[in-house]
């Protein structure tokens, strides 16, 4: 076997087959508790400190299921257009493994809470894709393992196992798609954009912080493709460990071309889970997949069936917010934008902070503009994600408004924002620690300008002789020598004030 | 007609972990045989009126508030542990399975 797995130049892929994606999300919610314990679901708490005899699967224990978690998960399932079961179970999936206690995980199975739903989606070019959902289920995340002994932290040559099970029984969320199907070369892009669209609603509904780099929102990825002109699915991979939106699109366009590879070669593609490599880009076989029939599904004795009555339907339906393609169409119609602004604020991630800079007080064209230049630009060059600088929407709307008042010039703000994004603390204080505020003293200007011009005597006169657009040289150096801070529109105004036939 | 197979005990058995003997399998099919044929018996006096059940008691949406009660804490945790390590569970090494860091959940693989 070969370390490096064959791959097939991506266009030829597309020639001779049509990729079919099925996409699993795991979202862990914002619960103040577990799933069936009243320990706090709380992330990065000391190992061991959030557990009971229920989440540790000790003797005469008893699950008591979360109402929250209920409710959020009925909440995901209405935001997704899915019908909500009027009667379902939970079930016992059982298997061996260290990672729950108890020998089983808790997990809906053939009855879940939402079933045949739907989620449109944007792609970068403004075009709109809908993916069916094929169900919405509840189950509990497991605990964490660390492998020692091995020099590579894996399982591997490990010597022994240490487990934390504070994750253990945490509220987690399955959504699967149905097969996604003809959308051929765009099959990774519709990917990323799935997983993008589902944390923006899920962030939306406010159940989940959807921190893919904390596994709060984790990927499988399912993908197979069929020759063209054919109707059969092909043999499927499910690529774990997919954490990043950038990783999810570079999983899919890696299998589609591995597997390509495996099918010209003559040989059939194993169903396996396979495991997606950050650094690589590539995927490597994992365990054998085990089928349903091994992990012996059955009705959990111990938690009653879940029944909601259409009035607590319709009254969670009633709590649903503005859910992101509601706010599109909004922001769309009261900003006036045009397709073209409206997807470039979308694809820039900006879209949420610049509503929420307006809701802070900011006019939309300033909020817009900052989020989709200024701080995009930061963004790109510190390499993360908009939403992850150092600066709020609220901070933001501040230097909006200071530059709305005249306390800055645009040069100045940029200069604020700079120093609330190197942890200075908040606009004010920035302004005052970097003595960033305009100088709109006249008589201060006034000396300036009176210098500048008498430096640029030629300059001087050719105003005075009409010449007004030269007046930009010595409003230049009125800034120059204010270091910035003064507001050009007032300075050209004294220059010409100054310089008056 | 045996309704289990020694095969099939032998599967369970290693999805179970456990260690079972050659003589052991030709037992335990047998008993579990003995077992499985008098559950079988239920069905026969199932009715098509009367629905597959999974409780004895007619309750539904038992539910509790989305409140945080107290845990045992680290301590208490691991004290009747029988190894413990860095304040989490020492298990002995996990042999011929997956990769657990890399295993965000074991998932249920349908098709």
């Amino acid at each position: 076997m070969t370390l490096t797995a064959e791959l097939m130049p991506y266009e030829d892929v597309l020639e001779r087959f049509e990729p079919v994606l099925g996409l699993e999300v795991h979202v862990e919610l914002s619960t103040h508790t577990k799933m069936f314990c009243g320990c706090a679901n709380r992330f990065g708490a000391e190992p061991n400190s959030h557990v009971c005899p229920t989440c540790l699967g000790l003797p005469g224990s008893l699950p008591v299921l979360n109402g929250g978690a209920v409710e959020a998960a009925m909440r995901i399932g209405l935001a997704l257009n899915c019908s909500i079961a009027p009667w379902c179970r939970f079930a016992r999936k059982n298997y061996f493994y260290p990672d729950m206690p108890k020998n089983f995980q808790t997990s809906q199975y053939d009855e879940p809470i939402a079933v045949d739903g739907s989620l449109a989606l944007l792609l970068d070019d403004g075009s709109e894709v809908t993916v069916g959902i094929e169900r919405a289920h509840m189950e509990e995340d497991t605990g964490k393992s660390w492998h020692r002994g091995s020099s590579t932290g894996r399982i591997h040559g490990a010597s022994h196992s240490l487990l934390d099970y504070n994750r253990a029984g945490v509220p987690l969320i399955e959504i699967v798609t149905k097969p996604i199907t003809g959308v051929g070369q765009r099959a990774p892009e519709v990917a990323r954009a799935y997983v993008t669209a589902l944390r923006d609603l899920l962030r939306a509904l406010d159940v989940s912080d959807v921190r893919m780099d904390q596994g709060s929102l984790r990927c499988d990825a399912n993908v197979s493709l069929m020759p063209r002109g054919s109707s059969a699915f092909g043999t499927r991979t499910e690529t774990k460990n997919v954490n990043s939106l950038r990783s999810v699109e570079r999983a899919v366009r890696h299998e589609m071309r591995r597997q390509a590879a495996v099918l010209v070669g003559g040989d059939t593609v194993t169903q396996e889970t396979r495991h997606f490599d950050e650094s690589s880009g590539t995927t490597v076989a994992g365990r054998r997949k085990e089928t349903s029939e091994d992990y012996r599904y059955f009705p959990e004795p111990d938690l009653v069936p879940i029944a909601p009555s259409q009035e607590w339907v319709d009254r969670l339906s009633a709590t649903l917010p503005e859910l992101p393609w509601q706010r599109r169409a909004r922001v769309q119609a009261d900003w006036g934008l045009s397709d073209a602004e409206l997807r470039d604020l979308v694809n820039a991630g900006a879209l949420e902070l610049v509503v929420a800079t307006v809701d802070a007080g900011a006019p939309p064209a300033e909020a817009r503009s900052w989020w989709v230049s200024y701080l995009s630009q930061q963004a790109n060059s510190r390499e993360v994600e908009l939403a992850e600088l150092p600066i709020t929407p609220a901070r933001l709307a501040r230097v909006v408004e200071l530059v709305g008042e005249g306390a800055l010039t645009t040069n100045l703000a940029r200069r604020v924002v700079d120093g609330v994004l190197a942890g200075e603390g908040g606009p004010d204080e920035v302004v005052q620690a970097r003595e960033l505020a305009v100088v709109s003293d006249d008589s201060a200007l006034q000396a300036a300008v009176d210098e500048a011009l008498a430096a640029q005597p030629d300059v001087a006169e050719k105003i005075r002789g009409g010449k007004i657009a030269a007046a930009g040289a010595v409003v230049g150096a009125v800034m120059k020598a204010t270091g910035g801070q003064a507001d050009a529109k007032r300075v050209r105004e004294l220059v010409l004030a100054r310089c008056a036939p | 007609m045996s309704t289990i197979s020694r095969d099939e005990v032998a599967h369970l058995a290693q999805l179970a972990r456990l260690a079972v003997s050659e003589s052991e399998l030709e037992l335990f099919a047998g008993q579990l045989d003995v077992i499985l044929t008098s559950v079988a018996r239920v069905g026969e006096v199932a009715a098509d009126d009367i629905p597959p059940t999974s409780h004895a008691v007619p309750l539904t949406n038992v539910l509790r508030d989305d409140v945080v009660r107290p845990s045992l804490g680290q301590q208490q945790a691991l004290d009747a542990a029988p190894h413990a390590e860095e304040g989490r569970f020492r298990v002995p090494r996990i042999l011929g399975d997956d990769d657990p860091q890399q295993r965000t959940d074991p998932g249920p693989e349908q098709s």
